[in-house]
């Protein structure tokens, strides 16, 4: 029997920044509200790949990754793309605006020894990071706690793609990552050709062929754990390229994404076969994956 | 099974000959009285049967049916062949998609009516042309057949298929629609007999009894809007449990609205509650008023024709005639 | 073991009625439904199923989550939790007593459910043991004794007599709160009635559905399950209606919306159906887009994902409420059948 009483009753916070990352992508900045009815510090803590529930009272509510790295000691984020009723609502909102966030579920990605998957954690490994499209919002999180935490990793590779330079997310992490970081790589790519492309992104082509290359060119080792994220065909086709090139299952990582209400692993709707994305996931393993039943 | 099997005999022949590649029908269950809808082809038609508890009406599995590739030959009774006229009406099924096997009705016997004799651990059910005999665990028991059949079957539409491309163990000669088209409505006289209030009452106490599980919604041929309002996130009134006492009473009554005119009375909606709620009432009273207000009408009794709710003629009555709410 | 005249149950009724609210079956226009007792009741206490399952006195069909006050400049959280006044459900069947220990795995477990935690607490069980099983019964399928319920105190009755016996501390103090209408029994006649219910569960349709097949809990079991091509013609007639979930004793999936009354917003949550077209649908697609995917997630969630989860435990306790209730006589025993490994008969 557990402790955790009452995670359906969720805490009220107020947005102190946003940022339009593409045309219809935000990233809301999220803190605690003090006595004082002013921005107070975090509403809790979390891990790299943990989610929370982030809703508007009247309009619904819905299971968001935490972008920002829990090495942020101020606040929170949360990077959120345009896409039904409760994100467009979102989007209507200005800094000041408040919300209510629930958290934090799930399993997070096994950045160390406190939060293992099948008995490893990523600690002292090289790391490859691939993402597509909004997939970085959850890799940020890790990205950004690897950062902080550099001396407990080895070499990290970011592959991240996206339709057009107007579509890539997280601009500034990225050139913070690529410029100032020791021992970080970053690599972009753009999926169709545009004007002067080379002054934004490294390559044009999809991630999945990418990948392949880098990997061929020798750019990337193989014995990198790899932490993926971004449009199910792009993970399919990339991970299919990795194995090719002589990469495991337990090589790769994933967060996944499915309705979600309640986010405590009851109310039964987004399992995967015998598991609950919710609460045994949203991180898993390949190889876990391939032990369910591929419905998702 | 005499039926069943000359069914059987001419599924195999269309199949064989290429007419259609499926046949819709009903699938032998565990029992004899628990069959179901299926779509059968020729690896499989052996499994379908034909008998009294070949209720479920096939016309609604049409419209996802004719979606696909090829014909599909439908077995189609009487009374269920007004809801598939109703269909073609409305264009939601495709007529070149579909060879219609017009059957005679048998008489659809009422599991409902079964399990209100009080009869448990029912291990089978046999029925001749008068008797039906119950078989149990605890002892046998026989009824007259006429005392447990579906409503329907007892105020049914006749014999008369309103539309098929052939007919099987029936004849032309003995297509006849039902002469007394007004003996249905004697349940409702009950109802009409009431005050205002008891019949406020009376509906609140049925509706009540809703689970909102939309089975009726969902087997009814007259529901088939692609995104039903209530499941609509965007109509602001989806929901999946009544937030207030009233609010399956909406569900019922908004339903009654949307079907009336539509409505063929083919009685699916009290057949699959799970509460046994008399909804079909609430359609048979906006039949009936429709009958006296703008001339008899049936649905689906004519491919294309309008219902009295969507065609103004100058002999409609006007809207003043019922706005007192039939307290008059 | 204590006994009651049956005759004398309504003075039973009244003396528990007289500390706590009382649920038991009653007659409801030919079907029974568990209602509040009220003197001159028509109890249906040999009514083998009521339509709905006894769940909704601890799992209600709606219920408040929080409330939501909300100006320009604050949003106020209301806990809208009631406190659970002790009740006692009556007439409660052995396989309905088993489900409550199926929804204690998933509201008890992890995460803790208070809302759930306090209903559970609040009530005491009064089972009763199956004289008449029906025809869709086979809760002996999951090693269930409809002649042995479990719960807080389970009764038995012979043609005029109800004999009781408290099994936990709660069943105690309410055999203590109404002692003075209690008689000292022996067991016997209580021994002879189980002996006469077992011989009638032996001969019911589905006394010896079997489960082989869907007691191993491996990847190639589950492919062979996940993948059956079976479920096209299990699932094809399917409405995609919620009957089966909602009669469902073990069913717990639930939706959480939001309400806007006049008085601010409210957050419920209610009862859900995986056979609903919407269950999993989300901004971005569904990964359950045909009523088949949907057919199969609930067969598969009562008979390999749950016990998968819960050492061997069956999502299911053959009340066969589903079976008796299916518009279109879909229904779990033609699944078992169907994909069980030795056609699913012993």
């Amino acid at each position: 029997m557990s402790e955790i009483k009452d995670t359906l009753i969720p805490s009220v916070g107020i947005i102190t920044d946003i940022r339009q990352d593409t045309s219809d992508v935000k990233t809301f900045r999220v803190n605690a509200i003090g006595p004082d009815g002013k921005p107070n510090g975090k509403l809790f803590e979390h891990m790299p790949g943990q989610c929370a529930m982030v809703s508007v009272p009247g309009v619904g509510e819905g299971m968001f990754s935490i972008t920002s790295s829990p090495t942020n000691k101020e606040f929170m984020e949360f990077s959120i793309k345009r896409c039904g009723h409760l994100t467009t609502f979102l989007h209507q909102l200005e800094v000041g605006s408040l919300i209510t966030v629930r958290g934090p579920y799930g399993r997070p990605f096994p950045v160390n020894e406190t939060v293992e998957v099948q008995g490893v954690n990523l600690k002292g490994e090289d790391l490859l990071f691939i993402a597509g499209g909004i997939g970085l919002a959850p890799l940020r999180s890790v990205i950004n706690y690897v950062k902080d935490n550099r001396a407990d990793y080895g070499e990290v590779d970011v592959v991240y793609g996206a339709r057009t330079v107007k579509d890539l997310v997280d601009t500034d992490d990225l050139a913070l990552w690529k410029n100032e970081i020791e021992g970080f790589h970053v690599h972009l790519t753009i999926d169709v050709e545009e004007e002067n492309w080379q002054e934004h992104v490294d390559n044009v082509g999809f991630v999945p062929n990418y990948v392949k290359e880098l990997v061929a060119a020798g750019k990337i080792s193989k014995n990198k754990k790899v932490l993926i994220c971004g449009p199910p065909i792009m993970i399919k086709f990339t991970l299919q390229g990795l194995l090719e090139q002589g990469f495991t299952y337990e090589q790769v990582f994933t967060t996944m994404e499915l309705r979600m209400k309640c986010a405590i692993g009851k109310c039964g709707r987004c399992n995967i076969g015998s598991k609950y994305v919710c609460k045994d996931g949203p991180v898993f393993r390949f190889d876990e994956l391939n032990a369910l039943t591929g419905e998702y | 099974m005499q039926r069943t099997n000359e069914i059987i005999a001419r599924a195999k022949e269309l199949l064989a000959s290429g007419e259609v590649n499926r046949v819709l029908g009903w699938r032998k269950g565990e029992y004899s009285y628990d069959q179901s809808p299926a779509v059968f082809t020729e690896s499989n038609i052996d499994e379908l049967v034909y008998d009294d508890f070949s209720t479920p009406n096939l016309s609604k599995y049409l419209v996802k049916e004719t979606l696909k590739e090829g014909k599909i030959a439908v077995l189609m009774k009487p009374s269920d062949s007004y809801s598939l006229n109703q269909l073609l009406t409305e264009h939601r099924v495709k007529r070149e998609n579909i060879y219609v096997i017009g059957i005679p009705a048998e008489s659809e016997i009422d599991l409902r009516k079964i399990e209100a004799l009080g009869v448990k651990g029912i291990t089978d059910i046999e029925a001749d042309e008068t008797n039906v005999t119950i078989k149990s665990i605890y002892g046998d028991k026989t009824v007259a057949k006429s005392d447990v059949l579906l409503d329907r079957s007892i105020n049914g539409k006749g014999t008369k298929h309103v539309i098929y491309d052939e007919l099987l163990c029936c004849t032309e000669d003995e297509e006849a629609v039902n002469e007394d088209t007004t003996s249905r409505f004697d349940q409702l006289k009950e109802i009409e007999a009431m005050s205002s209030d008891e019949r406020y009452e009376f509906w609140r106490s049925e509706l009540s009894k809703c689970i909102r599980c939309n089975a009726c919604r969902n087997v009814c041929p007259a529901c088939t809007c692609r995104t039903c309002v209530f499941d609509n996130p965007d109509s602001q009134v989806d929901a999946k449990a009544n937030t207030t006492s009233f609010e399956e009473n909406m569900f019922h009554i908004i339903r009654a609205f949307h079907v009336a005119g539509r409505c063929t009375d083919c009685g699916e909606c009290s057949r699959v509650c799970p509460q046994n709620i008399p909804l079909h009432l609430l359609n048979r009273k906006f039949i009936k008023d429709m009958n006296e207000n703008y001339g008899e009408y049936q649905a689906g009794a004519v491919e294309g024709s309008r219902a009295p709710l969507v065609s103004f003629t100058t002999e409609d009555i006007e809207p003043n005639a019922i706005s007192d709410g039939g307290k008059a | 073991m204590k006994k009651i005249a049956v005759s004398r149950l309504p003075e039973l009724y009244a003396m528990i009625t007289a500390s706590q609210k009382l649920y038991l079956p009653v007659e409801n226009g030919g079907k029974a439904e568990y209602k509040e007792y009220s003197e001159g009741a028509d109890v249906a206490l040999e009514a083998v199923n009521t339509v709905k399952s006894a769940k909704d006195f601890i799992f209600p069909q709606s219920e408040d989550l929080c409330g939501f006050k909300v100006t320009e400049k604050t949003i106020e959280v209301l806990d809208l939790k009631k406190a659970s006044e002790p009740f006692v459900l009556f007439g409660v069947r052995a396989c309905d007593a088993k489900s409550f220990e199926i929804l204690d795995n998933v509201f008890l477990k992890g995460y803790l459910d208070t809302y759930y935690e306090a209903k559970r607490k609040a009530g005491t069980i009064v089972t009763h043991a199956c004289n008449a099983p029906d025809t869709s019964c086979f809760c002996s399928t999951f090693g269930i004794d409809a002649s042995d319920p479990a719960g807080d105190v389970t009764t038995w009755t012979t043609d005029d007599t109800l004999y009781w016996q408290a099994n936990t501390e709660k069943g105690e103090k309410l055999t203590e709160a109404v002692s003075s209408l209690l008689e000292d029994a022996d067991e016997k006649a209580v021994e002879a009635k189980k002996n006469e219910i077992k011989e009638i569960t032996e001969k019911l349709p589905y006394a010896h559905l079997s489960l082989k097949g869907f007691d191993e809990y491996n990847k190639e079991n589950l492919d062979r399950l996940f993948n059956a091509p079976e479920w096209n013609e299990l699932s094809e007639a399917c409405l995609g209606c919620g009957t089966c979930t909602f009669v469902c004793p073990t069913c717990q999936c639930y939706d959480i919306r939001d309400f806007k009354t006049n008085d601010g917003i409210k957050r419920f949550r209610c009862w859900d159906s995986c056979m609903f077209s919407d269950f999993t649908k989300c901004a971005h697609g569904n990964m359950r887009n045909t009523q088949m995917q949907r057919y199969r997630q609930r067969f598969m969630h009562k008979l390999y994902y749950y016990p998968d989860n819960n050492e061997g435990t069956f999502g299911c306790v053959g009340c066969g409420r589903c079976v008796a209730k299916c518009p279109q006589h879909l229904n779990i025993v033609k699944v078992i059948k169907k994909l069980g490994t030795d056609g699913g008969n012993k």
